[in-house]
């Protein structure tokens, strides 16, 4: 009898997650949907309309959409860039080593997270204006590391912490440089917490919109900020929206489709742990 | 740093070696170098909270605790603290408790629906939240929108949603579960698929039962990553601002002023960056605390859980 018991669990479970999976992903089909609407159709149907390509003519090729999604690509990607490079080291230093001041230091990190942009945006706007790093790349790609750092040195810390300090010191005993056990060793088991924290910080780098409102103007137009656009001042466009939104969202979408097989710890994981 | 150094000459830590001993703090300053600089414009933030700082007035003076006396001695203040966290607090737990059921069926179920679902539950984060909650409100209309013919078939009509100052909250409650759902998914996922296999082997040589191997092994070695997912995502919803202000800009009447949005509207709409300030900076003390909690805790659990795994 167990296995019917089983049978059922399992059927179970495959519809609560369905039911999830229906709620989450319903909204996404339905801004679809509106995509191909014409402004006039968007309030006065519900699934039969005209679908139009009218919205992706006006937005893909009426604008300079491709130009913020570069933009988005180059300070999204750079700030996470920056934030591996700077933060993974740190999350070992901060998981490894016992240093007097530690925990406050990791919570000085933290506390980058404590207030809304809007705090530091007006002087970090003065302040950019004077030494000349309003309106830049560079400028957005640091400023974006008050999102991307602390969420980064967070997860990844714990993922060092987990991994016990013996097999370090057994790969050293090996002959092992210190290189080679961090990356050939120690990546491989942070991986699951690298690549999601990773994507997470590069969603809400892209997602940002207070920062690149203020800090930057013409030359760095990011998409957040050029989506703003459809929601006009007389009438919202509803339907270019849709388009300018789902399209912003690919490059985050082939982020988390690349990832996907990292998410799964390395397979070394079983053979070194406990 | 140098200071710290010199006070810990007396511990015993002077045994190390030099470079051994400055080693770590090396290896995090770069972190620290880029960051530190937002001291400077946090500090400014300060002082402007002590003047009447606005992009009116070509200048701006001293006028003391005024705004600060002005912020307290507003009967919408303790309004906007309540609203902050009442929101803040329903939406995490809500969000929490869908994520982690959500990541725990993903990670149990090795089928080919829970691996497409891996990456497509993640999809309502990448929308941008003014997006998501537009979305949100042309699907909640009450003349086409498909959640209404829906509601229509079980005899509801005219559902008020975000109009009535009664289900104003638990709406947008609904669009920042939507969205945020995911933030839990992907780090408790990520935190499953990590767990040692041994301790688990050994107790299914032990024959425990699912329930029980859960309680005692899966929830205590993933309770790290769950309060570092609590920790951010509670910080983010304390603050949250683009879903309440695209969705009714705090509205019906002040049912949905919380402190960001008292802020932004101080800030931005009247003009008065420096009487926006406390409002922040209250916000900031909230977080602070709660942030320092879980931080706590979420170390608390970290050794606890590295004892298990050994």
């Amino acid at each position: 009898m167990k296995t019917g018991k089983q049978r059922t669990l399992y059927v179970l479970k495959n519809l609560l997650l369905l039911i999830y999976a229906v709620f989450a992903l319903f909204p996404l089909i339905w801004m679809i949907l509106i995509s191909f609407k014409s402004d006039t159709e968007v309030f006065t149907t519900t699934f039969l309309f005209h679908p139009t390509l009218a919205n992706y003519r006006e937005v893909l090729i009426r604008s300079d959409y491709g130009r913020y999604i570069r933009d988005s690509v180059v300070v999204s990607g750079g700030a996470v860039l920056v934030s591996i490079i700077v933060g993974v080291p740190a999350a070992y230093a901060l998981a490894r080593y016992n240093f007097p001041r530690k925990e406050d230091l990791a919570f000085q990190i933290l506390s980058y997270k404590f207030a809304p942009e809007i705090l530091v945006v007006l002087p970090l706007f003065m302040i950019y204006q004077k030494i000349g790093l309003y309106d830049s790349y560079l400028g957005l790609i640091w400023v974006y590391q008050l999102i991307s750092l602390p969420l980064l040195i967070w997860v990844v810390r714990g993922y060092f912490e987990d991994i016990s300090v013996e097999i370090e010191y057994a790969a050293q005993v090996d002959g092992y440089s210190w290189y080679q056990i961090f990356f050939k060793m120690l990546v491989p088991l942070i991986k699951p917490g690298l690549v999601s924290s990773a994507l997470l910080a590069f969603i809400f780098a892209w997602n940002s919109f207070t920062f690149p409102l203020i800090l930057s103007s013409n030359k760095v137009y990011p998409v957040t900020v050029a989506i703003m656009k459809y929601l006009g001042t007389d009438s919202a466009h509803y339907g270019q929206l849709a388009v300018a939104s789902t399209v912003s969202a690919l490059p985050a979408m082939i982020f988390a489709l690349c990832i996907q097989k990292h998410l799964v710890r390395g397979l070394s994981f079983g053979a070194v742990k406990g | 740093m140098a200071a710290k150094k010199k006070s810990n000459e007396k511990s015993d830590l002077n045994k190390v070696p030099f470079s051994t001993r400055v080693r770590p703090y090396m290896i995090v300053a770069p972190s620290l170098i880029i960051t530190i600089g937002i001291m400077v414009p946090f500090a400014m933030a300060i002082w402007y909270s002590l003047t009447n700082y606005s992009f009116k007035l070509p200048n701006h003076k001293f006028i003391g605790i005024q705004n600060w006396v002005n912020m307290l001695g507003d009967a919408s203040f303790w309004g906007a603290v309540k609203i902050s966290v009442l929101y803040g607090t329903i939406s995490t737990v809500i969000e929490m408790l869908l994520g982690l059921g959500v990541a725990i069926l993903l990670n149990n179920l090795n089928n080919g629906l829970s691996k497409v679902l891996r990456v497509l539950l993640v999809f309502p984060l990448m929308i941008a939240p003014v997006t998501a909650t537009i979305v949100w409100q042309l699907m909640l209309n009450s003349s086409v929108g498909i959640v209404e013919k829906l509601l229509n078939i079980f005899g509801v009509y005219n559902f008020p949603w975000a109009a009535a100052p009664g289900t104003a909250m638990m709406t947008v409650i609904l669009i920042d579960v939507w969205i945020n759902t995911a933030f839990i998914i992907l780090l408790v996922l990520a935190g499953l698929q990590s767990l040692p296999k041994s301790p688990f082997e050994s107790a299914k040589i032990d024959g425990g039962s699912a329930w029980f191997n859960f309680i005692n092994l899966t929830l205590p070695m993933l309770k790290p990553s769950l309060y570092i997912a609590l920790l951010f995502r509670f910080m983010a919803a304390l603050q949250e601002y683009a879903i309440i202000f695209a969705l009714t800009k705090g509205g019906p009447g002040d049912s949905l002023m919380s402190l960001s949005l008292t802020a932004y509207q101080k800030g931005f709409k009247f003009q008065k960056f420096g009487a926006a300030i406390p409002y922040i900076l209250v916000l900031w003390l909230i977080i602070n605390i709660a942030a320092k909690r879980i931080v706590n805790r979420q170390r608390a659990a970290q050794k606890q859980a590295a004892g298990l795994e050994e």
